[in-house]
């Protein structure tokens, strides 16, 4: 009797402890569902339906034909797409690195009791805040070759005038210093906060068994900071990735697709050419492209912590 | 008390003008007149301030009515992240529920899928439903984001629970503790959430370029674009256009410049 009766309980607190355990899934899932939802239906859904796009010859109003991997072998010959690349990748090398270092100095830079830091960091947060529609209407003008005003303080100061962004060699640099000049200030913050961390002991005691100003900076800042760089730089190609607004703004891909990037290319494939399904292919190329970069360089970088 | 060290404002200064400079003259611009900006070399500074670049724009474009678009679209973002990315982000870091940690990885991971390759398909989705070229079809795809869901997750694990506990033991259900006693705890992280979702949709251009079609629709950023074309050789009313679409955005970055740096530099920590 007693057994049926510690049986009984025992299922009791089971059943209470399965109530309990459903109650809480009840609670999670309702509380965060609703952004689950959100977020997983417009990127998977997209996802998978971009992928079966990119194997027709859509042009966006109608589904189009099943045309096999026509579209990628298409991608293979197609001049534009490879001079996209190559502007893209232009913009990824001196970005990249010239954001990183100037983001990490400045930040050392501010990293002292220095009166008004506060401000200083503002002005370099504000060009990253302004949208890229009003930086690009704004340096279009600064940078327009005929009533500029870069070429305008170039010819008072009596140097020769510059072709800028109507120039086919100058254009694609331009634009990647203008995104410099509004994304560096996100490095200063980030590596800023992160150098705050340092325990000023470490860098004191540094200090007095002879470490100079670059040997601190070398072999503490660098090495602690780590973290911080890789997250920059994975974040820095995803933003330089989608770079877009700008181009848009400025040179609409122009002079001579000298600023085409990859994302403007697919964005005139689908919305202006009706060429959705080669679009899809087109952004679809760069996704894996853009993974197998991120992956490899987060590899490399584990790799290259484990050994030193 | 901090020192004044000024040999670092040597180096900062000059900096942070080549920084500030473009914005400077963005503003002197926009006052300037037309002959003033046609000419070659442009004018540095205005002989007087002109208001004609601000009276073309609010008199002779949509641009009062694109500035109430933007304000709706962004003010729904806005609300609806706080809500939603709030709500996800509690219930991943405080209730254990079936399949949550999977989930939030697969959330988080969309954060490396680019909008460019989504983009198409979103159309296609708006436009099967009817509902591109309208309002909604900006904001419906921003209501949650995984930014915002990874920010409030960071947080809410990093909040001391003694506090909810106590409420559950005194008979508070789950809703009623985490709008009662989680939420306003949370207010400083709700403002930073609201402040960096503010100024991303306040910014966006790419996807209200694709989905809206008629004029009355457009956000300022959109708008904006279309300047060049019809304003052309304008330069005052172009540069008028930039300031008032840059101002809220400027206004609430510095407004809650600490609590945008505080997300921007927690969304790394956590």
């Amino acid at each position: 009797m007693s057994a049926t009766a510690l049986g009984a309980t025992a299922s009791q607190h089971r059943r209470q402890k399965d109530r309990r355990k459903l109650g809480e899934n009840i609670a999670g899932w309702s509380f965060a569902g609703p952004a689950t939802l959100v977020i997983l239906g417009f990127s998977l859904i997209p996802m998978a339906w971009a992928l079966a796009l990119s194997f027709t010859d859509s042009d966006l109003m109608s589904p189009g034909r099943n045309v096999g991997l026509d579209n990628y072998r298409a991608l293979l010959a197609d001049p534009v797409f490879f001079q996209a690349l190559r502007n893209t990748g232009l913009l990824l090398v001196l970005y990249i690195p010239s954001s990183l270092i100037a983001g990490l100095l400045v930040a050392v830079l501010l990293n002292r009791k220095v009166r008004g830091i506060g401000f200083y960091r503002t002005c370099f947060l504000v060009p990253y805040v302004v949208s890229a529609t009003a930086t690009g209407l704004l340096m279009g003008f600064v940078f327009d070759r005929d009533f500029g005003l870069v070429n305008g303080l170039l010819a008072k100061l009596g140097l020769p005038l510059q072709g800028l962004l109507s120039s086919p060699s100058q254009a694609m640099l331009v634009l990647t210093a203008i995104f410099f000049w509004t994304r560096f200030g996100f490095a200063v913050v980030i590596y800023l906060a992160a150098i705050q961390e340092i325990s000023k002991e470490v860098l004191d005691a540094a200090a007095i068994d002879g470490a100079g100003a670059w040997a601190r900076f070398r072999h503490i800042i660098v090495p602690s900071v780590r973290p911080m760089t890789i997250f920059l730089t994975v974040w820095g190609v995803i933003d330089a990735l989608q770079f877009f607004d700008l181009v848009m703004t400025t040179t609409k891909g122009g002079p001579a697709n000298a600023t085409v990037t990859i994302v403007y290319y697919v964005w005139q494939l689908a919305f202006s050419f009706s060429t959705a399904g080669y679009g899809a292919a087109v952004a679809y190329a760069l996704f894996a492209g853009t993974l197998v970069l991120i992956v490899a360089g987060l590899l490399l970088a584990r790799r290259k912590g484990v050994t030193t | 008390m901090r020192r004044w060290s000024g040999r670092w404002h040597l180096l900062l200064v000059p900096m942070s003008a080549v920084v500030m400079l473009p914005f400077v003259w963005l503003l002197l611009s926009s006052v300037m007149t037309q002959a003033e900006l046609n000419r070659f070399p442009p004018a540095i500074w205005p002989e007087s301030i002109d208001l004609g670049g601000y009276r073309t724009v609010v008199e002779r474009s949509n641009f009062l009515r694109w500035f109430v678009n933007s304000i709706i679209v962004s003010g729904a973002i806005v609300v609806a992240q706080v809500v939603l990315c709030s709500m996800a982000g509690y219930a991943f870091a405080r209730i254990r529920f079936a399949g949550s940690k999977l989930v939030l990885i697969l959330v988080i991971a969309t954060a490396l899928i680019p909008f460019q390759l989504t983009v198409i398909p979103t159309f296609l989705i708006f436009n099967e439903a009817g509902l591109t070229d309208t309002l909604g079809a900006l904001i419906v795809p921003q209501l949650a984001s995984a930014v915002g869901i990874f920010l409030m997750t960071s947080f809410f694990q990093s909040f001391p629970k003694e506090l909810e506990e106590a409420a559950r033991i005194d008979g508070c259900s789950r809703v009623a503790t985490f709008y009662r006693v989680v939420l306003p705890v949370a207010r400083p992280a709700l403002a930073a959430l609201a402040v960096i979702t503010f100024i991303t949709a306040w910014n966006d251009l790419f996807w209200p370029l694709v989905a809206i079609n008629s004029e009355d629709n457009y956000t300022v950023q959109v708008g904006l674009t279309t300047f060049q074309g019809q304003h052309r050789a304008d330069w005052p009313a172009i540069m008028a256009g930039t300031v008032l679409t840059t101002l809220p955005v400027l206004a609430v970055f510095l407004f809650g410049q600490r609590r945008f740096v505080q997300a921007l530099t927690g969304a790394v920590k956590g």
